[in-house]
């Protein structure tokens, strides 16, 4: 099998694995009890809040650990609406974030807030023109994510940071697709709230945590006991926790290595894909891009067939075609860049890992360009541009 | 997510292809919804279809109902190709998910296509049949 869905989730390490062992049967108290049992549980949980932090230069009592980045996400933009409300009920975001951002946004218009999809350019990077003449008194929460979980853009963090700074608006930023992938720097890109989620760096899934800087009063998600600060309650998932402390602390450890390597790959990749497949385009950008995502098009072709014959010789992809949605529509990220419906229906994004090889790759492309040749072969619309001249096949 | 059924007429789709001079030609769906279907037929003289070829661009739904479709009107009468309903060509594919429903609704309409345009060409009146609703060079263009 090659496994090239790395987006939509990643293998845990065996490292992390290990690390979450002993809280399962051996070191299973809650760590909020007193008793000296709960001190190694307490102390894991510490020991993992300092590396969740670290990552990002972030003080340990400013995560709050949650189960998951969509957790993370509702969290953040609806407490931080609830919070502004005295101030105003405008909420600025993207068009390409997430849905659990997406589904928030239009959740609060519902209730009465008012939200602002500001459009991104043709590589998916949001227009900062836009997004600074979208700000009003009334507005009280810039959302917009780190790096988009599709097309792999990473938008200008520091510059909409400075640009809410300076207009005394929140920031919230999801972070799930670049949390442990690229560097990050709360302070230095002015974030106030950032979401994460532990299965996108090798942790284990349904844990993450959403990073509230501290002085900002948003409040609470789940009421109960005094677990997270009594903002988010809830018994500790104490092995989850701990896994994903030891999966940031990995992360941490081989981000610029692993960074080069991956992006290596990818640039590979992409290069023999533009070249050797007739009719495809890259979507995203080109530069400006997580290190593991490549997300291309292919004329002529849908793609949930596409998928189906990969998964056929073992290779593990995703599309944003609406077949594989489950609604009409293709993905709302390549309607946004600008693509048409049909070319956008023939989509397939390819996220590596750290372990992906050059071998890996190169069988994928191989099977790629057979399987994309198949389909066309097959297409209606390939035979129509061959008639209507508006295609050369040697 | 399909059935065996499904997987192989994906896998190995029965008459992929175009008929030059065909005696009718049908496209229906359209690429905005990530569906094109065109069946030809070849009809004989005695009005039995000799032969029924398909293109498609879509899912894996959509490439085996056009797949189906095309066998089940092969060595048919016109009036029995126009029975080839949606339901028939799901039966035999051993069903399809809910959300694919649509798929074979697209198959048999481009049957329906193929038999409109051959009644145009021949100036023939075929009981039952109505002019099909999908005109997908319109809506191509609309683009
Ligand atoms: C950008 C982005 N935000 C949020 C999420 C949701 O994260 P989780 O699956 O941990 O709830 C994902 C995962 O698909 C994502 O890619």
């Amino acid at each position: 099998m090659i496994y090239l869905d790395n987006a939509a989730t990643t293998k845990m390490s065996e490292e992390v694995f290990d690390a979450m062992k002993p809280y399962f049967c051996e070191q299973y108290a809650n760590p909020s009890a007193i008793y000296s049992f709960a001190g190694s549980a307490a102390k894991a949980v510490d020991e993992a809040r300092k590396k969740t932090a670290a990552l990002i230069g972030a003080r340990s009592e400013e995560i709050y650990f949650t189960a998951g980045g969509s957790e993370s996400d509702n969290w953040a933009v609806r407490a931080a609406a609830a919070f502004g409300k005295a101030k105003g009920k405008h909420i600025i975001t993207s068009t390409i974030e997430h849905h659990a951002v997406l589904h928030t946004c239009q959740y609060l218009e519902k209730q009465g807030y008012e939200v602002t999809y500001v459009n991104v350019d043709a590589h998916g990077k949001i227009k900062l023109d836009a997004l600074e003449a979208a700000i009003r008194p009334d507005t009280i929460l810039i959302t917009v994510m780190a790096a988009n979980n599709e097309i792999g853009t990473i938008q200008p963090l520091k510059e909409i940071g400075a640009i809410a700074k300076k207009n005394h608006i929140l920031f919230h930023t999801d972070a799930v697709q670049a949390y442990g992938h690229i560097p990050l720097n709360v302070d230095e890109m002015g974030i106030d709230l950032l979401s994460a989620s532990g299965h996108k760096f090798n942790g284990p899934k349904g844990t993450g945590f959403l990073y509230i800087r501290r002085g900002v009063r948003i409040g609470a998600l789940i009421h109960g006991g005094a677990q997270e600060r009594s903002r988010r309650a809830g018994t500790l998932n104490t092995p989850n926790i701990v896994g994903m402390g030891v999966a940031a602390e990995l992360a941490a450890r081989s981000l610029d290595e692993r960074m080069k390597k991956e992006a290596a790959l990818r640039d590979y990749l992409i290069d023999r894909i533009l070249k050797e497949v007739p009719y495809s385009r890259l979507n995203g950008h080109l530069t400006d891009r997580l290190p593991n995502n490549a997300n291309f098009c292919f004329e002529f072709i849908e793609g949930e067939s596409l998928l189906i014959l990969l998964d056929q010789q073992g290779i593990c992809a995703s599309s944003g075609s609406a077949c594989t949605s489950g609604s009409l529509d293709p993905s709302h990220v390549l309607l946004a860049i600008g693509l048409p419906h049909e070319i956008a229906h023939g989509s397939l994004r390819l996220t590596l890992s750290g372990e992906t090889t050059k071998e890996e790759i190169d069988f994928t492309v191989e099977a790629i360009k057979q399987i994309v040749e198949r389909l066309r072969a097959m297409s209606p619309l390939y035979e129509d541009s061959i008639k209507r001249g508006d295609i050369n096949v040697q | 997510m399909y059935s065996e059924k499904v997987m192989d007429h994906f896998n190995n789709p029965r008459n992929v292809g175009t008929i030059e001079n065909a005696s009718g030609v049908g496209t229906v769906g359209n690429a905005k919804c990530g569906d094109i279907m065109r069946i030809y037929l070849d009809i004989g003289d005695d009005g039995v279809i000799q032969e029924a070829k398909f293109k498609t661009f879509g899912c894996g739904a959509a490439v085996a109902t056009s797949s189906m479709a095309t066998e089940l009107v092969k060595g048919k009468t016109v009036q029995q190709a126009l029975e080839v309903t949606n339901k028939a060509v799901m039966e035999a594919l051993d069903g399809l998910p809910p959300v694919k429903v649509h798929c074979s609704l697209l198959a048999e309409e481009a049957i329906h296509a193929a038999l409109w345009d051959y009644a145009q060409k021949n100036n023939l009146t075929i009981e039952g049949l109505k002019k099909p609703v999908d005109d997908i060079e319109e809506k191509v263009k609309e683009e």
